[in-house]
């Protein structure tokens, strides 16, 4: 028998091939974050400064990770549990777990495929540059940030039904964006906006990956806050788990 | 060693305040075809998916392959078939039979299960563009993969033109000669027939009867009776009757006796009308005893009692009896 860990990896594969067959997801996945960097930094003044210029890829960074991880977590997962080919997945003389990781295995890879063209475009067409050292710090700071979305499309996902998850995530995704500065830099927002943002997880993630990349400190509460959203989106997912679980397969 | 490949000891499941099996026991002995026959929604789908691992009991216990079916060690020589709507219709036919083959030891090669599932040349095509009946070949292939010793097939020919199930009943008996074992559900009698030497019937979440073909058709396939008459006397042979005013329905495993003493009984009749029952009519007919009232519903979360749960074994008894060899074989025969 394939050994689990190569099940996993077995998994991902197909979820991939499953999921990359579909020309839109994977565009609207590789091009929106990048196209706003083309559309809202490109043309204006601080692309050219170095330092405003990196603090926009980065945002828009975490941007990418946030969307593929609701919609891969969040829509994808909803549907999966809504098809009789999960159940029939059970049945196969295979434990339960390299599903899940092969899910967050594609998720990853959805991640990659968003973040890649924002970082090719911020290197060609801004004057952002950064060491190999700052664009590993980068990296590493995307894949923390990117816990509470990942939790919370997964809460979302084992939650509710596609036809609630997809609204949902909708809903949820794009005023947290903003709101956390994934889109304009924090500093432009009106001030009721700017006592609200470090609240939110996305102003966190943001704060983390520019720190890592670019060295502008975070701001504490904005750090504090990230860390409660990780611990409440992992119980809400852990719990949402259980109850699918309880519901389908007890 | 296991002879039981599958089995189910007094299992009990309820979803909410439905109970959906109600102490059934099942075996299912290697080398066997057996056929769960039965109504939608009589329980024999939650009892598939209690013997696969997807599903607990409530109260009882399940048993596959001697162990546990949530233990994935014991699953490994079972091949069960997905819905066919839930196939991932972006994925291509040989990709489908190649992911589930990784999951096995020694899957059987995808060319050598593309021809003998009637697939052949649909190896890159998305399943998405299958056509309902390949589709359902494809399901049905899945099961086979893994070189299984037992192949659970729920409803495996529903939707499939006459030809392509008459293609599917042959694999599943070649298998079969292999020494391979099968448990598969249908509502239909023929179906069954045509494949299993040994039926189980489940109604209401309990098992009816369980016996072998000649035992179960002479229960099932009962004529249905209708007359209008001032009266009728005792006529031996009626399984059910029910009166409307002067309205009669009966139901016989031989309807040419019933009318036969009814016409030397000398009662007067009219409007005589013989047709065979529905399977649902037969079910029926097993589920309320002819000599009691309809149990009270309620009595049914009590499977201990023993006036809601009759003994399958002395039904077919009573039942078989009526099949004597005086009326011959054909009279039972719809």
């Amino acid at each position: 028998m394939t050994s689990t860990a190569g099940l996993a990896l077995t998994h991902a594969r197909f979820l991939l091939l499953e999921n990359l067959r579909v020309p839109i997801a994977v565009l609207s996945a590789a091009l929106f974050p990048a196209l706003s960097l083309l559309f809202f930094v490109v043309p204006f003044d601080y692309a050219d400064d170095p330092a405003a210029a990196a603090t926009a890829v980065a945002q828009l960074a975490v941007f990418g990770v946030m969307s593929s991880s609701l919609f891969t977590f969040g829509v994808g997962v909803a549907d999966d549990r809504e098809k009789s080919w999960d159940p029939y997945l059970r049945t196969l003389p295979a434990p339960v777990w390299p599903r899940i990781v092969g899910r967050l295995l594609t998720g990853f890879v959805f991640g990659v495929i968003a973040v890649v063209p924002v970082l090719a475009i911020g290197a060609i067409a801004t004057s952002a540059t950064a060491t190999g050292a700052q664009l590993l710090a980068g990296v590493a700071a995307l894949l923390v940030a990117g816990m509470p979305f990942l939790l919370g499309g997964l809460a979302i996902g084992y939650s509710m039904s596609v036809k609630a998850a997809l609204p949902v995530t909708q809903l949820v995704f794009f005023p947290v964006a903003f709101g956390g500065g994934l889109l304009l830099p924090p500093a432009l927002f009106p001030g009721w906006l700017q006592a609200l943002s470090p609240a939110l997880p996305s102003r966190g993630a943001r704060d983390l990956v520019v720190w890592a990349a670019v060295g502008t400190p975070p701001s504490t509460v904005a750090l504090v806050a990230f860390a409660g959203w990780t611990v409440l989106t992992g119980a809400l997912a852990g719990w949402a788990y259980r109850r699918d679980q309880g519901r389908r397969f007890h | 060693m296991i002879t039981s490949l599958a089995r189910a000891v007094g299992v009990t499941r309820r979803y909410g305040a439905t109970v959906a099996l109600d102490d059934v026991d099942l075996d299912v002995p290697a080398g066997t075809i057996t056929g769960l026959l039965g109504p939608n929604g009589a329980g024999k789908s939650t009892l598939l998916n209690l013997l696969v691992g997807l599903r607990r009991p409530d109260s009882g216990r399940v048993e596959l392959f001697g162990g546990s079916p949530l233990d994935a060690v014991n699953r490994r020589r079972l091949g069960m078939t997905p819905q066919e709507t839930g196939l991932p219709s972006t994925l291509r036919v040989g990709e489908v039979l190649d992911f589930v083959g990784r999951h096995y030891p020694d899957p059987v090669r995808v060319g050598e299960l593309l021809a003998r599932f009637g697939l052949t040349g649909l190896e890159r095509r998305q399943t998405g563009g299958l056509s309902g009946g390949q589709r359902r070949r494809l399901a049905v292939a899945l099961a086979f993969v893994g070189r299984p010793s037992l192949v659970v097939l729920d409803e495996p020919t529903t939707g499939l033109d006459v030809e392509a199930r008459r293609g599917l009943w042959d694999g599943i008996r070649a298998f079969h000669a292999d020494g391979g074992t099968v448990l598969l559900t249908s509502h239909y009698l023929e179906e069954v027939e045509q494949l299993a030497q040994r039926v189980v019937v489940i109604g209401d979440g309990r098992v009816l009867a369980d016996g072998n073909i000649a035992q179960i058709r002479g229960m099932v396939s009962l004529s249905r009776v209708t007359l209008r008459s001032p009266g009728l006397p005792d006529l031996p042979g009626v399984t059910r009757c029910e009166r409307d005013g002067d309205r009669y329905d009966l139901h016989t495993p031989d309807a040419d006796q019933l009318v036969r003493d009814l016409v030397h009984s000398g009662t007067p009749f009219s409007e005589l009308q013989v047709r065979p029952t529905s399977l649902e009519e037969a079910f029926l007919t097993l589920t309320v005893p002819p000599t009691r009232s309809h149990e009270h519903p309620d009595s049914r979360t009590h499977p201990d009692s023993p006036h809601t749960h009759p003994d399958p074994h002395t039904r077919i008894t009573r039942l078989a009896r009526t099949d004597t060899p005086t009326r011959g074989e054909e009279g039972v025969r719809r």
